[in-house]
């Protein structure tokens, strides 16, 4: 019994282990890149994601969404220039490997309601990029 | 010294200062796929009452602390106990369980493997799984006489889970294996579905808004032993569930679930309040500066 526990817990190593080695961002199929975003540009559901910005990711990335310690900067040019169909892909599947949490279990009006809130915040001139904490292809 | 003596007082206040909004779905028994955000400590109480036919109504109570490692991994500890009414009130055990992911990214269906490792004696009221020929009649035993064996048991469960158009469907197959007694494998179930009430955030604060409650069902029960492998002499549960979260602050689960057959209870009142503390350490750390 013992030696088949130990036999599952070093397959999963091998499952885990063979997974850290793809990119994460570059996983997302151009059909998902591709996605538009329902609520693109409505000022109600930028206060909508705002909220749920503050609900969810600032504890991480910092109510200014600069990011903090190795959490990354959501204002940098590449969060920022990611189209929104990638955006709302890392947050369905996050990156579990790195700490980002996936937030599939919010409904999908709630994601697209933050993906326009991120989409607001513009650059933030003289930030930090998103590399210097682990990148956005790691996290958003 | 992390903490200092100075300061102690000062870190239970700022563990209550703020919170996060967990993506907890509104089960007692059923896992979905939803792991607890690296860093963040949940900590939970669950209640359950029932008044089993010919014997003492009983409300069991569980604390749980639930700890995310990483993003693919959760830990938990579980302390139990329970006051039966005309007798005692009694502490009944722990559990400690480990969650892991083993695909890293969202799929039709997503897996998540449970291993758990349970010290419990057997006037434990729980009802955290129903496996093998859990039976009404084990709750009519009087606590001086249950509590005195104890089980140690690893319990495996396969948890499926998927979020789809606002909804979560899972699924889970437990197995239990007593490990200081030789009585053949348990096996048991779990199913739930649920959603919010609604799938987009409202623009405003509010507290009563539709996207803070949650509603679905659950259903569990046994599915007898390896030596008796089926439905016969097993006792099943099934009941609707109702949350409410308030934003920035707990969550309050409700179920009534109802006996399905004559081995079951006719019914079970569950309840839970869960809080979750974010970033628990860095927190800790934070304070002690």
């Amino acid at each position: 019994m013992i030696r088949s526990a130990w036999i599952c817990v070093f397959l999963l190593c091998i499952v885990q282990g063979v997974a850290a080695d793809s990119p994460h961002w570059t996983r997302a199929s151009p059909k998902d890149r591709a996605r538009a975003n329902p609520y693109a540009n409505q000022d109600d559901a930028v206060r909508a994601g705002r909220r749920l910005f503050d609900d969810h990711c600032a504890k991480c990335h910092g109510a200014d969404a600069l990011g903090r310690g190795k959490r990354p900067n959501l204002r940098s040019r590449e969060v920022q220039e990611a189209t929104d169909g990638e955006i709302f892909w890392l947050l369905t599947n996050g990156s579990l490997r790195k700490g980002m949490p996936s937030w599939s279990a919010l409904p999908e009006a709630s994601r697209w309601q933050l993906v326009t809130f991120l989409k607001s915040l513009r650059v933030a001139e003289g930030s930090r990029p998103a590399q210097q904490a682990g990148g956005p292809e790691n996290e958003p | 010294m992390l903490i200092s003596p100075r300061n102690f007082h000062w870190v239970f206040l700022l563990l209550l200062l703020s919170d996060a909004a967990a993506q907890d779905w509104p089960y007692f028994v059923t896992y979905s796929h939803a792991l607890e955000e690296p860093g963040n400590l949940e900590i939970e109480f669950k209640g359950t009452q029932g008044s089993p036919k010919y014997g003492n109504s009983f409300v069991g109570g569980t604390i749980e602390f639930e700890y995310g490692v990483k993003g693919w991994w959760t830990s938990e500890l579980y302390l139990s106990g329970q006051h039966t009414s005309n007798d005692s009130t009694v502490f009944t055990g722990f559990r400690w369980e480990n969650r892991f992911r083993p695909l890293l990214e969202e799929h039709f269906i997503n897996p998540v493997l449970y291993v758990e490792y349970e010290n419990v004696n057997e006037a434990d009221r729980s009802f955290l799984e129903v496996v093998g020929h859990d039976n009404v009649a084990d709750l009519r035993i009087p606590n001086a006489e249950s509590r005195n064996k104890t089980e140690r048991a690893l319990e495996l469960k396969l948890i499926l889970s998927r979020n789809a158009h606002g909804w979560n469907y899972s699924g889970n197959f437990i197995a239990e294996k007593t490990l200081n007694e030789s009585e053949p494998w348990e096996f048991g179930y779990a199913a739930g579905v649920s959603r919010p009430l609604a799938f987009a955030a409202s623009p405003q604060p509010c507290l009563l808004c539709r996207e803070n409650f949650a509603a679905g069902a659950e259903l569990y029960g046994g599915l007898g032993t390896a030596d008796g492998f089926g439905l016969r002499g097993t006792s099943h549960y099934l009941g609707p569930t109702v949350a409410f979260s308030v934003p920035s602050g707990p969550a309050f689960t409700f179920s009534p679930v109802f006996g399905l057959n004559d081995n079951s209870l006719g019914v079970l009142y569950r309840f839970k309040i869960s809080y979750e503390i974010e970033q628990i350490f860095g927190r800790l750390r934070r304070s002690s500066r």
